[in-house]
């Protein structure tokens, strides 16, 4: 059986759903996996202004986990531009560029200058510390999302994906923001703000004291704002956090996610993606599905009411 | 081979040759001493290509409470294409190494590699010296290999803190390397006489330029002295790992180039890097 892998993530057609997280990827993985068999490739966030990032150590690792407090190392917009974005001109497979800003203008100006060929969509890692807002994310609340994506959508003909923080007490109302402002697609989501300390040295793991969490440990909760985020908005979502094997990336689309991102687990396993695209056509055409898509959303919802009932002496 | 510690070798985009996540089996493991294990495995190319200063990414076992997450980053101690293996020489220190030491002959594990850039030789150096201590050596034997197949004489000296922890001495000598041990229980690898040693080394034409890996204070002495002798050198450095590949940018370093102060990727730039350019670790 021929399974259709392909999925159509606002108006962007991908062969198939399966693409890097922001932070995981670079360059280096071409010398392990061919890049053209990615569903997308999306780069690290890049920032206009040269950044250095955090003291290290920049990573710890925790029970099916990691800290990371990379911060956004970058070498600025321009750089970007003239020695990178070639590099990736060389593959078929759709670039989304990640961006970040500390104001919303900035942010905007941002997005303007990716405004070129090469360049799919512009996924913005709204996830970050915003200066207007006393350093919380921009997606922490509805309000500073809806107007950064308000800024975005101005400033560029490019699809905007929001990638979300599930740093937020209300994911639903922040995805819902994000798609009246105009995104095209939502990211579910970034790291889960986390700590961990050394108990012989009494000092915390990460040189920056806290960092987000990723990996297969957060994949539940993660699973659970894909579904939420599903059920408040129109627009496809990718759904990111923990995803390590076929099984992981099949639960999020049922949960809800039209495509994925693996982040962490290609770190352990260079591979991870590639195998993961070829286990989405083995388990399809096990089930007897045809499209890969329709697996979006297929979760079954339990009838709350006969269940609680029936639970009944 | 590469070529001198050109800038490229500094390029992010610079190629690496041939990496593979291969599935490698172990052709033996023994301990060297009380706290040294050489691991053998078998590996095709590309990791049995894997040249001086390069390194591996080991997917390490569980064991009970011991999960190590992350792979261990570990240099290649011997790579050979013709038998088709890659060694390793590891010191066991935590959750990884642990896991590492519980392999038996037969077993299977994933490594990814060869990584990173390697030590580089200069045509026009007749002689160098290499200087290193504890897992140190394991990423400096095959530098002396190198050497001895280039016709560059290599003095090697090793740095332990007893007789007990001296490794390496048979592979050195094999190659006909003049070899110096210095050690902490005889005062003898104290700075002052590693620096006459060297001072020697270098009076009789026997350092034309210097390699370390290791040890830090010793990394600061062959620094100053090959600025105060005009001794080119070269230094195999360490940082916590998570890729392997220069995706994470965790394994970042900061380094002297010029006036400037430049951040890089041991994995991907290094991890040999330019002596001079190398700030304390
Ligand atoms: C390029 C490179 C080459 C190396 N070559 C060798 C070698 O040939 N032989 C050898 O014995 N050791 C080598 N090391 C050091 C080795 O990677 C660490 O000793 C090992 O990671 C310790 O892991 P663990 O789980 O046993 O210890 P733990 O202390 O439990 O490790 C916890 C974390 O710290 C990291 N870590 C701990 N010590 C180091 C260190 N010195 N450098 C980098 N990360 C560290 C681990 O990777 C892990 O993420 C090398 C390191 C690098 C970067
Ligand atoms: C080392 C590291 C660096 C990251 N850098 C970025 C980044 O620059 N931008 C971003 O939006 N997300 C970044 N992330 C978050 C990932 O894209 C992803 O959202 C998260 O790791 C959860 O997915 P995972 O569990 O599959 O890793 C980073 C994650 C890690 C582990
Ligand atoms: S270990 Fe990931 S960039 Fe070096």
């Amino acid at each position: 059986m021929v399974v259709d892998l392909s999925v159509n993530v606002g108006g962007l057609k991908l062969a198939n759903p399966v693409m890097p997280a922001s932070g995981t990827f670079a360059e280096g993985l071409a010398g392990v996996i061919a890049f053209d068999s990615l569903g997308a490739m999306v780069t690290k966030t890049i920032t206009a202004e040269l950044r250095g990032g955090n003291p290290t150590p920049r990573v710890a690792e925790v029970r099916n986990g990691m800290l990371n407090s990379i911060g956004i190392p970058s070498k600025g917009i321009t750089y970007f531009l003239e020695q990178t974005l070639p590099f990736y001109r060389q593959f078929n497979s759709p670039l989304v560029v990640s961006i970040s800003a500390p104001t919303m203008d900035a942010f905007a100006e941002a997005a303007a200058l990716l405004d070129v060929d090469g360049i799919a969509a512009i996924e913005a890692n709204i996830s970050c510390p915003n200066i207007e807002e006393d350093g919380k994310a921009f997606a922490m609340n509805a309000v500073s999302t809806s107007q950064v994506v308000t800024r975005l959508r101005a400033a560029t003909s490019k699809p905007i994906w929001a990638k979300l923080t599930p740093n937020t007490g209300d994911i639903s109302s922040v995805a819902r923001a994000a798609e009246e402002a105009g995104a095209d697609a939502l990211v579910v989501a970034n790291t889960i703000l986390a700590m961990s300390i050394d108990i012989e040295s009494f000092r915390p793991t990460l040189g920056n004291i806290m960092g987000g969490m990723s990996g297969p440990a957060v994949k539940p909760i993660l699973v659970r704002m894909t579904h939420q985020c599903a059920k408040a908005v129109r627009i496809p979502i990718i759904g990111c956090g923990g995803i390590s094997t076929t099984e992981d990336a099949v639960e999020y689309m049922l949960a809800g996610a039209t495509a994925v991102q693996v982040g962490t687990a290609t770190f352990l396993r260079p591979k991870a993606m590639i195998e993961i695209i070829a286990g989405l056509s083995t388990f399809c055409a096990r089930k007897g599905i045809g499209r890969v898509a329709e697996l979006t959303g297929a979760v079954v919802e339990l009838d709350m009411e006969m269940s609680a009932s029936e639970a009944l002496p | 081979m590469q070529s001198m510690l050109a800038p490229s070798v500094h390029d992010s985009s610079a190629p690496q040759g041939d990496v593979d996540d291969v599935v490698a089996t172990v052709v033996s493991h023994q301990r060297v001493n009380a706290e040294y294990n050489l691991l053998v495995l078998a590996a095709q190319a590309p990791a049995c290509n894997a040249v001086a200063g390069q390194f591996f990414n080991l997917e390490c076992p569980s064991d009970g409470d011991d999960q190590p997450f992350f792979r261990r980053p570990m240099s290649t101690y011997k790579a050979d294409p013709v038998r088709g293996e890659v060694e390793f020489l590891y010191k066991v220190t935590g959750a990884g190494t642990r896991g590492l030491a519980t392999l038996n002959a037969g077993d299977e594990m994933r490594i990814l590699g060869p990584l990173g850039h390697g030590f580089t030789l200069d045509p026009a150096w007749k002689n160098i010296v290499i200087l290193g201590r504890g897992v140190g050596l394991a990423t400096l034997a095959p530098l002396a290999e190198l050497a001895a197949a280039n016709g560059v004489g290599v003095t090697a000296i090793i740095s332990a803190r007893g007789p007990e922890q001296v490794m390496s001495v048979e592979r050195f000598s094999a190659l006909g390397a003049r070899i110096e041990t210095v050690l902490d229980s005889d005062g003898s690898s104290a700075p002052d006489n590693v620096e006459a040693v060297l001072r020697a080394l270098h009076g009789q034409g026997y350092a034309d330029a210097l390699f370390t890996c290791g040890s830090n204070r010793l990394m600061l002495l062959m620094q100053r002295l090959g600025a105060e002798l005009n001794i080119p050198g070269q230094v195999a450095m360490e940082q916590h790992m998570a890729c392997g590949l220069g995706m994470c940018f965790c394994c970042v370093r900061n380094f002297k180039v010029g006036d400037k102060v430049d951040s890089r990727r041991v994995c991907w730039d290094g991890p040999v890097f330019d002596l001079q350019e190398a700030l304390s670790w």
